[in-house]
């Protein structure tokens, strides 16, 4: 056998023609050849092959390497014809053009907007350095049939966790609750949000002093202002050692200004911050705890940030049972726990003692619904430039003709499909700087775009990237597949698997947007079901006014006469709580008939005789308060909720003990929904303390218009009590922002829906005029056979109707299952009915003809010897 | 370029195209190298230096008729041009008068 003719070794004739010149590829490898073979007579073949390796790599000399092959200017002018083609594409069909990028931009839009959200959200308390080791020490209430999680905690605690687990902890802070006060000057009253803290506060917080140090809180008489409350009464001027009054009482002198919290921090509305030691000393009660301390006041607050070295949960266990000892626990327990400030804003809602959820699900919510708008619109770009592209087969032949390979036809594809998606991602970015300011007054927020954070950067490339590459690599890989004689011939028809893929498109849009339809309706529903219950009191013309300051002490009387005798209120109580919220709740209620094992609790509400007449509660058993009565200091009024936690069958004439006296009640209300319109009406307890007096409500005589009627009070109360501002709000508007959070998101789930709707009809009508001209040919046929307009029509409908059917069963019962779980949330709750589902499918139809007629009239319309003629 | 100047190796492959006459190319210049002058280099360098006469236009080149050989492929067979000529010349001449200049090495004949 004869042995194979030796060749020179490939892999060096490889190397060398990579980097030679094609222009001297020719002699050069015939000179290797010769050398090669003429070597091989005389030695051996691995000796030929070594030296020919060596011949090639001693080529590697500047003369014979090649020129980078991205100077070929050929290539510049290829790149240039890839942006004119495309370019005259997009111009060429503006309406096509228009849609499928102003789809994507508004998609876009969307998704970045809900991004920012969602980073205000998640990055929320963030701006504090200390923020992972600060935390809100709270308290689990068990009593025999509910825990109950509280903030307010009672006074010992603070020192208690300072003595006994002093290492634990950087710092121990003290507060009081973040309320209004007056701040006032000599000649400027203000009314301000603040708090009493401990010496360490401004620490703790991290706050960024502009005037005074860290430590500027270590006299009592001090107060740190923020920088607007500073401006506002000093100026631009240094304020450290002016006086002020807090509530016309404390006096106290200004030794730092802060930076203004941002908005994004709960301490936001913190204007100003004075000191602990001075909310003792000005309240009786709590300078005598201590020396006495009460471990069953729970009316502080406590903030603590966990040294170095403590975990949050280690803690959390150790300081578990501080307070149980210290109390009388008359059938209940008590459990101290760290809530941490991470998830102040996220996660501060309690079930049975368990963390459950709070702004977080919203959050999750809306990121979904923000990736889902972003999807249908990547879909509805992919799904349009796919269609829109079979139209260019012709030009792939051409391309093919005149010797593209594939790779540049991909590249080709590609890169106009990129060029589109920053077209677009552009156009949202403009859209956004233009809407940003609307969309936090809608949503309550202070964002801004974070065109300094490499993050925001990282991922819109990274989406531009995935979009583009998404809505171009079906056209690319599929049209330069073809044989350049079929292309030519223009007889690319997509396959079936095509079809399936956007007829699967379609269903998935629709399926989106009828769930969102479905989620507008059932959230507007539950809004206005728990808007028409009924509130039990009469809220037009209700005024509050909070009573911060000693002024009012036995001014009540007066400023009462003088507004009634200028008849502009029709009568005016003293109160506890205000018609929005209840602020006190007690328990130890004993009567007649009570299981012993049972821990009562009641919300307490302090009035007036006068209550009644103000509010227009209505009284259903026995009688109102009364001031013919002496006795009705030991009185009750309980409302019907009362009555059935008590479990008696005539409550008026019951005595109840509590505190060691005896109460008799006297009458039963209708429920007043004081505290959650969302939930049922909790027990109260009316009784008589014109002590008590938090806050004074009036009613404004009907008739008079409540400008005028403001205008005469104020001129009343600056003659009655001269040092308390002005300030009041309506109890109706007090009750309609207890809806802000589900009107919230009534507004955008609306908003979300229409964008959605709005997106996939963008898609269905470009869909629509593709089968369009792809059926002119059948349809002029069928006309010329005699079809009436209206059966085309219905043709043409037919397929999209399918689908959208189809998509209407996907969504009911994702739909239905997602808004039961969301109902849950709400105790006072509206049922789900089968109507809505059927209004959003119809409204889903409906729309869909609605997109696609324009098309298909159009088509059904053409006279059939134009349709048939275009070849 | 414009360089009138050679150096050593280019004046030894310029007399070597001349001495070839029909048959010079990269590899015959290389086996005339080793035979002639002992000198042994690659063929790249040959070709480089071939290059960089023809661009400074002291050679011309033109690709001879495909043979069976060397699969086929042409050679790129060079000559030496007029200035290409006469750069040699003056390169002569200069050694030529340099030698005569130096009496007793023109006697010695060394």
């Amino acid at each position: 056998m004869k042995p194979k003719t030796p060749i020179p070794p490939r892999k060096a004739e490889k190397l060398l023609t990579w980097f030679l010149r094609d222009e001297l590829a020719e002699e050069v490898l015939g000179d290797l050849d010769e050398k090669f073979y003429s070597t091989l007579e005389k030695k051996s073949f691995r000796k030929a092959k070594l030296n020919y390796w060596y011949q090639v790599i001693n080529y590697i000399r500047p003369f014979a390497i090649e020129k980078s092959k991205s100077i070929n200017t050929n290539s510049v002018a290829m790149y240039r014809n890839f942006l004119k083609t495309g370019y005259r594409n997009l111009i060429r069909r503006k309406g096509h053009a228009i849609i499928n990028i102003g789809g994507l931009a508004l998609g876009m839009m969307v998704a970045i907007l809900i991004g920012l959200w969602v980073h205000y959200e998640l990055t929320y308390n963030q701006n504090h350095s200390n923020y992972e080791k600060i935390a809100q020490v709270m308290q689990h209430i068990k009593r025999s049939a509910s825990i109950s999680s509280h903030s307010a905690i009672p006074f010992p605690l603070g020192p208690e966790l300072k003595h006994s687990f002093g290492s634990d902890f950087e710092y121990v802070v003290m507060s009081s609750w973040q309320r209004d006060h007056i701040l006032s000057t000599e000649d400027q009253k203000l009314i301000r949000t603040g708090r009493h803290m401990d010496v360490d506060a401004p620490n703790m917080l991290s706050l960024n002093m502009i005037h005074g140090s860290l430590n500027a809180l270590d006299n009592p008489n001090s107060v740190l202002l923020n920088e607007s409350t500073s401006k506002a009464f000093f100026g631009d001027k240094d304020p450290v050692g002016q006086l002020l009054t807090i509530d016309n009482e404390l006096n106290v002198t200004v030794t730092g200004v802060y930076e203004d919290i941002p908005q994004n921090s709960d301490f936001k509305d913190l204007d100003y911050l004075a000191t602990w030691q001075l909310y003792i000393n000005s309240n009786n009660h709590i300078m005598a705890q201590l020396e006495n301390p009460k471990w069953d006041n729970n009316s502080f607050q406590l903030f603590v940030q966990l040294a170095d070295q403590a975990y949050l949960e280690t803690v959390s266990q150790k300081i578990k049972g501080v307070k149980s000892p210290h109390v009388q626990t008359k059938g209940r327990s008590f459990e101290i726990f760290l809530h941490p400030m991470a998830d102040w804003h996220l996660r501060s809602r309690w079930r049975n003692g368990v963390q459950d959820g709070g702004q977080i699900q919203y959050v999750w919510l809306f990121g979904i619904i923000g990736v889902f708008v972003l999807v249908l619109a990547c879909t509805n770009f992919m799904n349009l430039s796919t269609a829109h592209s079979e139209k260019r087969s012709k030009e792939v032949g051409i391309r093919k003709a005149i010797g593209s390979n594939r790779g540049l036809l991909i590249g080709q594809f590609l890169i106009e499909s990129f060029l589109v998606v920053m077209l677009a991602f552009v156009i949202a970015l403009v859209g956004i700087a233009l809407l940003l300011p609307y969309f936090n007054q809608l949503a309550d927020k202070g964002i801004s775009l974070p065109f300094n954070l490499p993050i925001f950067w990282m991922l819109s490339i990274a989406f531009i990237g995935i979009t583009g590459f998404l809505s171009g690599v079906y056209p690319a890989f599929y049209l330069s597949s073809f044989k350049t004689t079929s292309a030519l011939k223009g007889a690319l028809k997509s396959g079936s698997f095509s079809k399936l893929i956007r007829k699967g498109l379609v269903v998935f849009q629709f399926a989106i947007s009828v769930s969102l339809i479905i989620g507008t309706i059932i959230v507007h529903q539950q809004i206005n079901h728990t808007k028409n219950r009924s509130v039990g009191y009469d809220q037009s013309g209700l005024i509050m006014f909070e009573v911060t300051t000693p002024d009012y002490n036995g001014k009540l009387d007066v400023l009462r006469n003088e507004l009634l005798n200028k008849n502009v209120i029709v009568e005016m109580t003293p109160s506890s709580s205000p018609m929005h919220a209840i602020h006190n709740g007690n328990s130890g209620f004993d009567w007649e008939g009570k299981d012993p094992g049972f821990s009562s609790s009641f919300a307490t509400i302090w009035v007036s005789n006068n209550y009644g007449k103000t509010v227009g509660w209505q009284v259903t058993e026995g009688r109102d308060f009364s001031e013919k009565f002496a006795t009705d200091s030991s009185a009750f009024v309980i409302n019907e909720a009362a009555v059935k936690y008590m479990g008696i069958d005539n409550p008026v004439g019951t005595k109840v003990k509590w505190n060691d006296q005896e109460y008799r009640i006297i009458g039963v209300v209708k429920d007043v929904v004081m505290h959650s319109p969302h939930r049922p009406v909790h027990q109260a307890i009316y009784m008589m303390d014109n002590n008590r007096v938090n806050w004074l409500i009036m009613k404004l005589t009907p008739g008079i218009p409540t400008s005028e009627s403001l205008q005469i009070i104020e001129e009343v109360f600056s003659e009655v009590i001269p040092n308390v501002p002005f300030e009041y709000s309506f109890a109706d508007q007090e009750y309609a922002l207890k809806f802000a959070a589900e009107e919230r998101i009534a507004a955008l789930a609306g908003i979300f829906a229409v964008l959605a709707v709005f997106i996939s009809c963008l898609g269905l009508y470009g869909l629509a005029s593709y089968m369009a001209e792809q059926r002119t040919k059948e349809i002029g046929i069928r006309k010329v056979l005699g079809a009436k307009l209206t059966d085309l029509w219905k043709l043409m409908s037919k397929d999209f109707v399918f689908l959208v059917v189809v998509a209407c069963l996907i969504a009911t019962p994702l739909a239905y299952i997602g808004l039961d779980n969301w109902l849950n949330n709400y105790e006072y709750r509206t049922e789900i009915h089968w109507l809505t589902f059927a209004i959003a499918s119809v409204m889903a139809i409906v729309i869909t003809l609605l997109t696609i007629s324009h098309h298909t009239a159009k088509t059904a319309k053409l006279n059939p010897v134009k349709s048939l003629r275009s070849e | 370029m414009g360089k009138e100047n050679i150096g050593e190796f280019e004046e030894l492959i310029l007399l070597l195209i001349l001495k070839l006459k029909e048959d010079a190319y990269g590899l015959a210049i290389r086996k005339a190298l080793k035979n002639q002058a002992e000198r042994t280099v690659t063929i790249g360098a040959v070709h480089s230096t071939l290059n960089r006469l023809e661009s400074k236009g002291f050679a011309e080149s033109y690709l001879s008729e495909a043979t069976d050989k060397r699969g086929g492929r042409r050679k790129r067979l060079f000559t030496i041009t007029a200035s290409g000529k006469k750069a040699l010349e003056k390169s002569r001449d200069l050694k030529v008068s340099l030698w005569t200049s130096i009496p007793e090495l023109a006697v010695n004949k060394i």
